[in-house]
């Protein structure tokens, strides 16, 4: 059962062989086994698991079972859950509990899913490795003494592990993409706006998208329908409406079935391969199983074309004065006045809160605020933010220049596999440098996923990232679960999860 | 471009972390780096392209003009640090 | 020197907050005086993960000013965020608009003083942003510590920038009038003063004619017009003073204390805020179609400029009255009710009644316009019967009393009712008067010998006995051209 798809484990759910309690009970032990080597889980309540999947088994009884229905969930610690710890990996919410649920939170409880509890993450998702979290580091379920990747890393490493078959993540730089790389597992961050933010704590508001984790492309369609669709609360979030009301016609998209396309053939699919990402800088072993890939994809009927994406290399500067920028205005509700984190001891109101925010967040929490800080105020604002504004278009019209020449674009996740845990945190810098291939694709707002597709060095996974222009999550599942159809990357464990 | 000691402290304050002086040359270092890193975006000439603010480049989807919240003003003092009679509790305000 | 060797410079910027039901960002009731926090959403209160929705009406009450003041109103405009650490601001940063704003230029006519000293003059607005309020920071004590009420946070505000054309307090108050009237005009802001609806910062500095500006201090939160009056005139006599012993103006912001009459500087220019303005990421530029600002402008009532116009020109009123009558949207639609039941022959008399009895009894009895027992029809009514003689004014004055303390019943008719039940009616009938003088005059021989020898008063004496002796009914006119024919016979 527990490297079971989800689509077996729909079939057995409905065909009564397990009930959904019996479900939670076995993730829910190997929760109880694993994570205190993984530390996957900031938080796991066994109770309320139960009391949802019994209402999912009732559910299922009276025949009203959805896709998701009584299949175990966990959610990064940053989606707000009612009455559940939120703690965005910080001191600073510790002890949050948060008074309402995240859209996405409230649209996978309706839909019956059972959740476990809240994975592990890279403080208000700023890392790249989950080393930046105030609960510990996650370790990588293929090799204990590496990193899972961030900053979804308990995310990915949960269910690498098999301690759940599906979890929630975020993507603001590439973290739902780069852990599902390093933790062998498959990851898809949709166009920005398809996942509603509400309830989601910001850390770069107009980069931040939520997404899906799961064994194959085809759990991450199951989970990814469930967690997509127009909110209100969000006014970024679509589709919209037709034309609203002052007449403007506001365009509108409903990305429909994201299963819909899965079995279509790769025929003429064309393969865009940008000559950027396959430089000097990617490792030799994550090389080889690129190439291998993309040879399976040729074999599957796809072409494969060069493409440039000209100024990719800029998005990392970019994004590092971007995403601080938003951060640092993004975090200032952090207070101390009417949740999270108050100094034990200070002097007047100034005090207060230099002291509670120094206290609350972490080291690399406070370097982003204080970058981006820095390039907002007066006098660098045009040098550094609208700067990178403008690069940020450019780069967007690089990706819109690429796609009149192919309907995907592949290459890796990132540069190499996952490294030993403390090997970077030293250079913040050649932490960042780690998300060269993944940033392009927030800063333009396209839908970018991860899937297995071999090993470097025989043992720790290689992800092949594959971009697509806006709205077209369908095609992008559509490429991988074909790919998926003809290999077996993606249903390897790592041996601990036996 | 290196950041000066001074302006390390200047955004610290404006940001209102606490930075003690045993901090504030470390952090320093770092954070040149990080600029050295960002720096390199000067390179580009970028005359003539209009920022790009958001990914979305659609309009603000309205809201009609009702109210839909309720009180519930218990749950949320419930994890405030500090409150009385209904108000939060801050060391004074001075205007 | 003297006051006259300096030119004085005023900027506005008043505080409206708009008239929603909900807050600009949340599903949160703006309503005024909520038990502390009840109010306050989620949205408001910052909680983490929560983002803003913008609210239709606030657009379009902004829509609204703009056609108002005839300003440009921007097809796209953008909301950034400004950021400063205040606790009653939870998100640490306040939504606001910088650089597109939502009205930009546009202009406000104001009457300065009264009487034959009145002048006309038109102040430029620079722009007027939507915003959200803030919360409130309550300084009792609570243990040393202060306590933090947001239940106004979130309340859509739109900020209303001047030129700095005022060159007086009474111009900045003209000016602060005409606006409040305004916005109250289109219905976008109640205008309370008292509770904070609408509040003034004024921008004053000092210079000698044809200098280039002076340093400007910034006096905050004005929440009445003599608050307004004094803190400027404060202000404007401390500059000066100051100069003039050779000081310097430091730009600064300045609270009014009205306690002492005196304001007192809040932060200087040194400690000024460096707010960091960006585009808010969770909002995306909002769009007004020429179609949603045409629809506006069919549902704007007439303004008090077009009215006044009209005012002078189709009914002859002189421009003060017609200023006064459109001093307030209450006062010009009871006006032009009036007229337009009497006809606009008698809209003179009609303006008379409005700004004399009917506003001076209002006052009186300290209630709206709005809400006066007497109806325009009523008005209306007792206006035509002095129009055609059936009553005179002093005893169309007893008629009004009457109607207002609910007698004669409703309707037009009111004012007949009252006359024929107390038997008002006028006397035109001629060989009455003429019966009723020759009594008058046997029975005041002394006046008619004296007025005969030359004592023109005499005369006036007659008049008054006459009309008295017809109990105030008698039509003074004819009174007086019978009074003179037969003392001349």
């Amino acid at each position: 059962m527990i490297n079971a798809s989800l689509t077996e484990l729909r079939a057995a759910l409905d065909a009564r062989k397990i009930s959904s309690v019996e479900l939670a009970q076995l993730f829910l032990q190997r929760i109880e086994r694993l994570n205190p080597t993984i530390n996957a889980f900031i938080t796991v309540d066994p109770a309320l698991a139960l009391a949802n999947a019994r209402e999912a088994d009732a559910r299922i009884a009276r025949g009203e079972a959805g896709p998701l229905t009584g299949i175990p969930l966990a959610h990064k610690d940053l989606f707000c859950t009612e009455g559940m710890l939120t703690t965005c990996g910080s001191k600073m919410l510790a002890n949050f509990v948060s008074p309402y649920d995240a859209h996405v939170v409230s649209q996978l409880k309706a839909a019956g899913a059972v959740l476990l509890g809240k994975t592990n993450m890279d403080e208000f998702a700023m890392g790249s490795s989950n080393e930046n979290s105030h609960f510990g580091p996650v370790a990588n379920p293929w090799d204990l003494t590496r990193v899972p990747g961030g900053s979804s890393g308990g995310s990915a490493a949960a269910v690498a592990a098999r301690m759940v078959p599906i979890a929630t993540g975020t993507d603001t730089g590439g973290s739902i993409r780069q852990p599902a790389a390093m933790c062998g597992i498959t990851g898809i961050k949709p166009t920005y706006g398809a996942v509603s933010r509400y309830g989601m704590v910001a850390y770069a508001s107009s980069l931040d998208q939520g997404g899906a984790f799961g064994r194959s492309a085809e759990d991450c369609a199951l989970l990814l329908n469930g967690m997509v669709g127009l909110d209100e609360k969000d006014s970024t979030s679509f589709p919209g409406p037709s034309a609203d009301e002052s007449g403007l016609p506001v365009p509108s998209k409903d990305l429909g079935d994201l299963c819909r396309d899965l079995n279509k053939p790769l025929t003429g699919l064309r393969i865009g391969l940008p000559a950027e990402f396959f430089g000097p800088g990617m490792a030799d072993d994550v090389r080889a199983s690129i190439e291998a890939a993309l040879e399976i994809y040729r074999s599957l009927g796809a072409q494969t074309v060069e493409v440039s994406l000209p100024n990719a290399q800029l998005a990392i500067p970019a994004y590092y004065v971007i995403a601080p920028a938003e951060a640092s205005s993004n975090l200032s509700r952090f207070d101390g006045v009417r949740y999270g984190h108050r100094a034990a001891a200070y002097g007047d109101l100034d005090d207060m809160y230099r002291k509670s925010r120094a206290e609350g967040f972490g080291a690399e929490v406070k370097r982003r605020i204080l970058v981006g800080t820095y390039v907002l105020s007066h006098g660098y604002y045009d040098a550094y933010y609208l700067q990178a504004q403008k690069l940020r278009r450019l780069i967007a019209e690089d990706f819109q220049r690429a796609f009149t020449a192919c309907d995907v674009i592949a290459g890796p996740v990132s540069p190499t596999t996952a490294w030993g845990i403390g090997e970077k945190t030293a250079d913040p810098v050649q932490m960042y440098l780690s998300d060269i291939y993944t940033i392009a694709v927030n800063l333009a707002g396209l839908p970018g996923l991860s899937h297995p597709c071999g090993f470097g060095n025989g043992t720790l996974p290689v992800g092949l990232q594959l971009i697509g222009d806006y709205f077209s999550e369908a095609r992008l599942l559509n490429t991988a679960h074909r790919f998926q159809q003809v290999t077996d990357w993606h249903v390897r464990h790592p041996s601990m999860a036996a | 471009m290196s950041l000066t000691l001074e302006q390390v402290r200047r955004i610290a304050d404006l940001a209102r972390l606490e930075m003690p002086d045993a901090e504030a040359e470390a952090t320093r270092v770092k954070l040149n780096g990080i600029f050295s890193l960002i720096e390199q975006m000067q390179a580009v000439d970028t005359s003539g392209v209009e920022p790009m603010s958001h990914p979305q480049e659609l309009s603000q989807r309205l809201r009609e003009d009702r109210v839909s919240e309720s009180d519930r003003r218990d749950d949320y003092q419930r994890i405030a640090p500090q409150t009385e009679s209904g108000l939060y509790l801050v060391p004074k305000v001075i205007e | 020197m003297s006051r006259n060797d300096w030119e004085v410079v005023i900027g506005l910027e008043v505080h409206a907050q708009l008239t929603t039901a909900s807050k600009i960002f949340s599903g949160a009731s703006t309503a005024f005086g909520a038990e502390p926090n009840r109010q306050a959403c989620a949205v408001d209160l910052a909680l983490p993960g929560v983002l803003p929705v913008l609210n239709r009406g606030a657009v379009e009450r902004a829509i609204r000013f703009g056609l108002a003041i005839d300003a440009k109103i921007a097809p796209r405009s953008v909301f950034a965020r400004k950021n400063y650490f205040y606790p009653d601001l939870p998100k640490g940063y306040q939504i606001s608009q910088f650089e597109l704003p939502v009205v930009s230029g546009g202009s406000i006519t104001i009457r300065v003083g009264e009487g034959d000293k009145a002048y006309e003059k038109s102040v430029q607005l620079t722009r007027a942003h939507l915003e959200e309020d803030a919360g409130k920071s309550l300084h009792e004590d609570f243990h040393g510590m202060s306590g933090i009420d947001l239940n106004r946070a979130g309340t859509p505000l739109l900020e209303i920038v001047s030129e700095p054309d005022m060159r007086s307090s009474a111009e900045a108050v003209a000016y602060a009038r005409s606006l409040h009237a305004l916005v109250r005009w289109i219905e976008i802001c109640d205008g309370n003063m008292q509770e904070g609806s609408f509040r003034c910062d004024a921008n004053v500095s000092v210079r000698k004619p044809g200098a280039p500006l002076g340093t400007r201090r910034e006096i905050k939160n004005l929440n009445s017009f003599r608050f307004l009056q004094q803190a400027i005139e404060y202000e404007i006599q401390w500059q000066i003073d100051t100069l003039e012993d050779g000081g310097r103006i430091q730009q600064a912001t300045v609270l009014f204390d009205p306690e002492s009459g005196e304001t007192r500087v809040m932060r200087t220019k040194e400690d000024a805020h460096d707010y960091r303005y960006f585009p808010d990421p969770d909002l995306l530029p909002v769009e007004i179609s020429p179609n949603w600002i045409a629809r506006v402008r069919t549902e704007m009532p007439e303004l008090p400029q077009s009215m006044k116009r009209r005012f002078i020109e189709n009914f002859g009123l002189s421009a003060y009255d017609a200023t006064t009558l459109t001093a307030s949207r209450e006062i010009a639609n009871f006006y032009q009710a009036t007229v337009d039941a009497a006809g606009s022959e008698l809209a003179k008399p009609c303006a008379n009644w409005v700004m004399g009895e009917l506003a001076g009894r209002a006052n009186k009895a300290d209630i709206d316009l709005n809400a006066v027992p007497i109806t325009p029809a009523q008005l209306a009514g007792l206006v035509r019967r002095i129009g055609d003689n059936t009553i005179s004014n002093n005893i169309a004055r007893k008629v009004f009393e009457a109607m207002w303390n609910g007698e004669g019943g409703d309707g037009a008719n009111a004012a007949d009712r009252i006359i024929d039940a107390q038997g008002l009616r006028q006397v035109t009938d001629s060989g009455a008067i003429e019966s009723l003088i020759d009594q008058v005059l046997a029975a005041n021989q002394k006046s008619v010998e004296e007025f005969r020898a030359g004592k023109e008063k005499a005369f006036n004496a007659l008049v008054g006995q006459a009309m008295k002796a017809s109990r105030g009914q008698a039509n003074p006119t004819q009174v007086n051209e019978i009074l003179k024919r037969k003392l001349s016979e």
